[in-house]
Parts: structure tokens; sequence; C-alpha cells
């Protein structure tokens, strides 16, 4: 086998983009060729469309396409965790289905996870899949699911055993969003936003190879899943970002970014916009407040100390070495700095903190920031299940008492879902 | 800007760590915090013999170890996980800063190899009993007679003031304020006409001095009138210094408190098993990491020139004030009752988290320099 250097990688893919890189190629039919070089997907097995190349090498790659301005496979949304769990955990015939379409775009899939019921304990989903005849059939209920409306595939997490214990009766399908059983109801936010959905499943069908993994052994696999969610989530990556330039790959791959970013448009409000702070406290004359400057001070220590933090990580990370707590922390670090941003917005805008809309401070702007910050410390894992984490993953201590775990599932308290 | 050390790095910290465990347990530490130095001649000259590490951010030309402020920083860090009660803030963070940033070639030539080398114990006086942290404090004046300088007034605060071989002093022409007409000068310990006295502190492991300056004689170090802008410098380069010592000393607190919450048993369990503990640790991990990534991104600043030293200084001190203080709050939490005895340790860290708060300039003083650096 031979030993790839990062020389030897980079002078490779810089020759074959050159050769075949053009911005007037269809953004499918680019992606394809990309696909079929192996710099598509460079770390991915070579058994399907990569080069089995370790992480720092797929920097080089990533660097090259950069700097030509080469557009990549589809990274954004749900396709990036649907293609990973595929890869390990998926039947070859379900990576030949489905795993080619989901890095053109083609296939746009959505999360299936949550439930009104089941939130901070994943695990406790009642979404139920019954084997009948021979196809599965799925009744239940998914909530807070980015992208259903425009989705073609789901990863649903469902229970196909109720007299297991909790995470030993739940089950893994690709579930095909268009069809009767399958329901996309858009859910309002309080901050006007209707970002994600619910979605309603009655007698929803699943075929028998869409199993993925065996039965009763989803919550490994949802495990996969989550485990890259929390990975495109330290806030450095490129993730949802076009490439700029003119042409008709750069278009189509705009107009899916677009699309696929819509739902979080107000994200970085919610992550408190530290960026206004400043020309916010100029332009209202608050900037010379002692008090006021005390507190923006403040913030821009924590904002600040995060990024480092975040990159100290990263670091470890591209070095291969174990990381140290500092990796775990950026969730909890990110829900505090938004907290503190919307408290110092407020501080700052005063009596104007009241209003939104053309008569809120900056369009709007700033009262989006005020709603919206409470999502951050909920959304993707609450501070108080970091807390948990953080306290036993890295800490070591001793993990919560549980009732819930080793009895039949159907035993144990659940909420009432009408 | 590095976001992680390097291999030999890290091994020179490792070493450092077993070095200073051996010879700074807190049996060590509460032996001379109780003395009237703080700090034991034998003691020092291992730390220097075997280690050098009062050299090692000294250039070689002037016999030191020619290493920067990232290598400085993990020795400080180190040292204040240890709570070493020796003079090594004073004589090479302080004085030996001093005299690389203001002193001129034959200056550095005669000075600093001997405080490399730890035959000389020098500090800095600029502190006033105003208690001021910059230059509008300075009141002590020096005035130009036949062919030297004799200093009058009042220095505090001055780390290691009583016991310190060399000190360099910061003055004023007389008539002259702020940034203005400052001079930097160097006096001998024992010079006539000083008096010294040590002050009664909260922190025993960091001894602080009064001294008095009635018509000593003092030699000018570097360019009359112009200390201004080297003192600035000290003081940044200080607070980034102090800001990783203050996060190897949040660490060891939290490392304690989360081996006592472990060991502890309550209600038939260990401490650690109840959720507010958990949440509590969790939040302590959180404070010691930010102030960490501050310290170590303001000591990697400081190695690359970065024009940002300044506020990113004064960003790190701010930062490492609230997290230390508050993880050593924490801890004595933590540990309940027997937290609060003087037969436990956690005193002795939490004095040191006192003391380093205030000392270089307070949160809300470093926050205000902050801002200024950053926006005007």
């Amino acid at each position: 086998m031979t030993e790839h250097t990062e020389a030897s990688v980079r002078a490779d893919v810089r020759a074959w983009l050159e050769a075949n890189w053009n911005p007037e190629f269809g953004l499918v039919e680019w992606r394809n060729m990309l696909i079929d070089s192996g710099w598509g997907v460079p770390s991915w097995p070579k058994a399907w469309f990569g080069r089995e190349l370790p992480m720092a090498l797929e920097m080089v790659v990533d660097e090259e396409m950069q700097r030509i301005g080469a557009v990549g496979v589809a990274k954004t949304g749900i396709r990036r965790l649907a293609a990973a769990t595929l890869l390990v955990h998926g039947t070859d015939a379900q990576k030949q289905r489905f795993l080619r379409r989901s890095l053109t775009g083609e296939d746009t899939w959505c999360q299936l996870f949550s439930e009104p019921g089941s939130g901070s304990d994943l695990a406790g989903a009642m979404t139920r899949a019954e084997f009948k005849g021979n196809r599965w059939v799925i009744n239940g209920q998914k909530v807070w699911t980015t992208s259903a409306h425009h989705a073609d595939f789901g990863l649903l997490l469902a229970r196909t055993d109720w007299d297991r214990p909790k995470h030993q009766g739940l089950s893994y399908f690709v579930l095909d969003i268009h069809q009767p059983g399958v329901t996309v109801q858009p859910l309002r936010q309080m901050n006007g936003h209707a970002s994600f959905n619910q979605v309603f499943f009655t007698d929803a069908d699943v075929p028998p190879e869409n199993l993925v993994g065996e039965v009763g052994r989803g919550w490994a696999v949802a495990t996969t899943t989550l485990m890259h969610e929390r990975r495109g989530a330290d806030g450095i990556s490129r993730w949802g970002r076009p490439t700029e330039g003119k042409g008709r790959v750069y278009d189509e791959e705009r107009a899916e970014t677009a699309t696929v970013m819509e739902p979080y448009k107000w994200y970085p409000q919610r992550a408190g916009r530290v960026d206004l702070i400043v020309q916010r406290a100029r332009e209202t004359g608050r900037f010379e407040d002692p008090v006021v400057r005390q507190e923006i001070a403040k913030l821009l220590c924590l904002s600040k100390s995060a990024e480092w933090t975040a990159r100290r990580a990263r670091a470890a990370q591209m070095q291969g070495r174990p990381q140290g707590p500092e990796g775990s922390l950026g969730k909890l670090i990110s829900s505090h700095v938004a907290r503190a941003a919307a408290r110092v917005h407020t501080l700052i805008s005063g009596a104007d903190a009241m209003l939104s809309g053309e008569d809120g401070a900056m369009d709007g702007l700033i009262a989006e920031i005020l709603v919206s910050v409470p999502a951050g410390s909920i959304a993707g894992g609450t501070d108080e299940i970091q807390r948990n984490i953080i306290s036993e993953r890295v800490l070591g201590m001793p993990k919560e008492p549980r009732t819930d775990n080793d009895r039949p599932f159907r035993d144990v308290p659940k909420n009432l879902v009408v | 800007m590095q976001f992680s050390f390097t291999a030999e790095q890290e091994e020179f910290r490792s070493v450092l760590r077993r070095f200073l465990e051996e010879k700074s347990p807190p049996t060590v530490v509460r032996r001379l915090m109780q003395t009237e130095a703080g700090w034991d001649r034998a003691a020092w000259r291992d730390l220097n013999g075997q280690l050098g590490l009062s050299a090692v951010h000294i250039p070689e030309a002037y016999g030191g170890q020619g290493f920067g402020p990232v290598e400085l920083g993990i020795v400080l860090e180190e040292m204040g996980r240890a709570l070493l009660c020796a003079p090594y803030f004073a004589s090479t963070v302080l004085a030996a800063t001093a005299i690389l940033q203001a002193g001129t070639e034959a200056q550095k030539r005669d000075w600093l190899p001997d405080i490399a080398g730890g035959e000389t114990i020098a500090t800095l006086a600029f502190t006033e009993p105003n208690g001021r942290w910059d230059t509008a404090g300075i009141a002590t004046t020096a005035s130009a007679t036949g062919g030297g300088f004799r200093l009058n007034g009042t220095k505090s605060f001055v780390l290691d003031g009583h016991t310190a071989d060399l000190i360099v002093v910061l003055a004023r022409r007389p008539g002259s304020a702020d940034d203005d007409g400052l001079s930097l000068f160097t006096v001998s310990g024992d010079a006539p006409g000083l008096s010294r006295r040590a002050l009664k502190v909260i922190d025993p492991t960091r001894k602080l001095a009064r001294l008095e300056f009635h018509d000593v004689e003092a030699s000018l170090l570097g360019e009359a009138g112009a200390a201004a802008a080297p003192f600035a410098r000290t003081m940044v380069l200080a607070a980034v210094g102090l800001a990783n010592e203050m996060v190897g000393g949040a660490e060891r607190l939290r490392q304690s408190a989360l081996d006592y919450a472990n060991l502890r048993v309550q209600f038939g369990r260990a401490i650690a098993s109840f959720q507010s503990m958990k949440h509590k640790q969790a939040d302590m991990l959180v404070d010691v990491e930010l102030a960490k990534s501050a310290a170590y991104a303001a000591a990697s600043a400081a190695a690359d020139g970065d024009a940002d030293l300044p506020a990113l200084a004064s960003l790190a001190k701010a930062t490492a004030s609230e997290a230390y203080l508050q993880t050593a709050i924490h801890t004595i939490q933590i540990h309940g009752g027997i937290g609060f005895t003087w037969d436990n340790d956690t005193h002795l860290w939490f004095k040191r988290a006192k003391s380093s708060e205030v000392f270089l300039g307070d949160a809300t003083y470093h926050r205000e320099m902050m801002m200024r650096a950053w926006t005007e």
C-alpha cells in the first residue's frame, strides 16, 4: 500500500482539479465527477467513493478545492449525517441506493428522532414500528424536524419492542417522506419563525430493506448519527457557506444552500450577535457609560475565550491527540455567550428593547436576538444534559441513578401522548 | 497564535510538575509562609541550580536560557499549581522584564546574569499607598543631584520588597504627571535612607512590603524621562505571566474539589453523585478552561509580538481574576465545613486567588484597559 504524503496528495488533487474543474458544469454533473474521482469524500472507504485518507490529508484536499474555488459534494443539512450513518451501519444495497444521491444533493434528508414525549430522553421514543405482512407500519409523531417540508427521506428512530428495556427496543429506518401516511406540519416558535416541523405518521410504510442495522439495535445506529451531529457543531466549520464565484455550478450550489439554510436564518441571532455589540453601543451613545462598558468587556472576555477554547479543541483533534476537556464544553459555553449577549444588547438598547419589527432597533434584529436566545440552551442538547454529560464522561463522576433502564419499557412512567 | 503546546513544551511541563510536587508540597508551603521572608535560600538554589528556572525567558546574551513567554507561562502555571513560595515572580518576571524593556545594553549585561542565575533577588517597586496601578498614581520623585539621582517617596505592595537584594524603582521628575517624566532606577536593598517593612497580608505565600525612600541614591536604568513605554510593556508581560500562574492554581483547586466530592460520603453515597455537585463541577471546568484559553492565548500573542497583546493580556488577567477566585469559592463550598478550617489546604490557594485577583489590577480595571486597547 502506498503511503500518501501531503505533497503527493496535494499534487494529485491539484492536477485533477486543474484538468477537470469547470464552473459551467451542472451541480449534480460536477459532483458525480468529483465522487467518481475519489476526491469528493477522500476519507471514505475506497469501496465507496473514497481514498481512505486520514483527516490531516483530507484537509489538504479541502485547501486545494478552496484554492481553485471548486464546489464540493453536498454536505449541508442532514445529508451529511445520513451519509455518515449509512456508511457505518448500512447494507451494501442501502449504500448503493442512497450514498451517491446524498452526496450529489439529489436527495434531501431529515432526522426523525425527537418526539413530544421524548426530547432529552431520546431513547424514550414511542413512535411505533410494527412488522405486518412483509412491511413495517409506522404510527406516531416526530417533532423539531428540520427540512421535513422539502425532504425526500428521513432517518427514523422508532420502537419495535415494548417488552424489552428502553434502549433495546428501538430500531432505525430510512423512511420515504413522499407517501400518504406521512404528514408534515410547520411548528411555530416564540420568535415568529416556523423553522421546524411536526411529522405525523398514520400507517406510514417502510419496506424491509430500509431497516438500518438489526431490529432492536437502532440505538447504536442513532448514536452514530448524533456523534456526527455533535462534531459539526463546534462553530469552526464552513458548513452552510456556499462557494463564491460566477458560473452555473455556483448558482446551483447557492440555491441549494439557500434552501437548506432558510430555517436557520435566525441562528446568528440565537447565538447573540456579539459582533454587533460595540457598533450598537457606539451608535446609541452608551459606549461611554462605564457600567455598560464593563458589561460589554465581560461579554468580549467570554466570547474570545470561548473561541480560543474551541480552537484548542480543534488543534488537539487535528494533531490526532485525544481531546482534553476543552472539546466537550463548546455547546454549554456558547449558551452562556448567547445569554450574556442578550443581556448586554438589552442594556445598550434600553427602552427600545421593548420594540420589534420596523419600530425596533436595527429593523427588529435586536428584538429577534432577545426572543431567540432562549432556544440556545435547549436545542441540540440542553445545558442541564450538557452538564450531566461533562460531569459523567469528562470528569468521571457517578452517573445519575436510573429507574428506567432495566425493566420492560411498557412499565416505565411516560408522558401522556394524545 | 498557537493553540496547543509542542511535545517539548509538554515534556518540560511534566518534568517541572514532578520537581515542584517534590519540592513544594503543602507542608513546605505552610512552613515557608510562616517565615518573615517567605522563601528559603536552599530551595531557591535548587530551583535555579537544577532547572535554571530564573533564566527561562532571559536571552542567552545575558546569561539566560533564551526561551519565550510561552515557556515562562508554563513555568508560572506549574508554580501556581504548587503554590511555590519563592521570589520568582518578583525577580524574574517583574524586575528582569523591566530591565530587559528599559535598560541599556551595558545595564542588561550588568544586572541580568545574576538574576538569571538566582544569585541576585530583585523586585520592581511601582505601586504606592494610593493603590493605583496606572502611572497617575506615581508620586515618588527622583531629583537629579550632582551626577546622580535621589529618590523620595513611598512604595507599597512591593512583592518581596523586604528581602530583595536589588530594587527596580519607578519614579518621576518633580512636577511631572502621568506618563510624563517617568524614569526607572536601580537601588540596592540595603541602600542608606531606604527603610523597608513587610506588610501584614491575607496571602502569606505572596509577601508584600512597604518601602520608604528618604533621599536614597539611585542609578538610572535606561533613558531619563522615557520609562512610561517600557514600564507599560513590563506591566503587560507581567499580567500575562500572572494570568498563567493563576490558572495553574485554579486547575489545582478544581481537581481537589473533584477528588473530595468523589471521596466524601453523605446519605449513603459519594456527594459526587448528587446532581448539584455534578453541575457545579461542570461549571467549574468551564470557568477554568476559559481562563486557561485566555492565558495561553496571551502568552502566545506575547511570543508572536502580536500588536493585540495589551488587550489580550488584560483579557487574560481579568478572566483569571474572576475564574481563580470563583473556583476557590466553589472548592471551599464543596468541602463543606472542613473547607473552612486552617488545617485543610484549600484556604492556602483561596488566599493566593484573593491576592492575585487584585495584584496588577483587578478584573474591572483590566476590562477597562482591554476596551481602551481595542477600541481607541
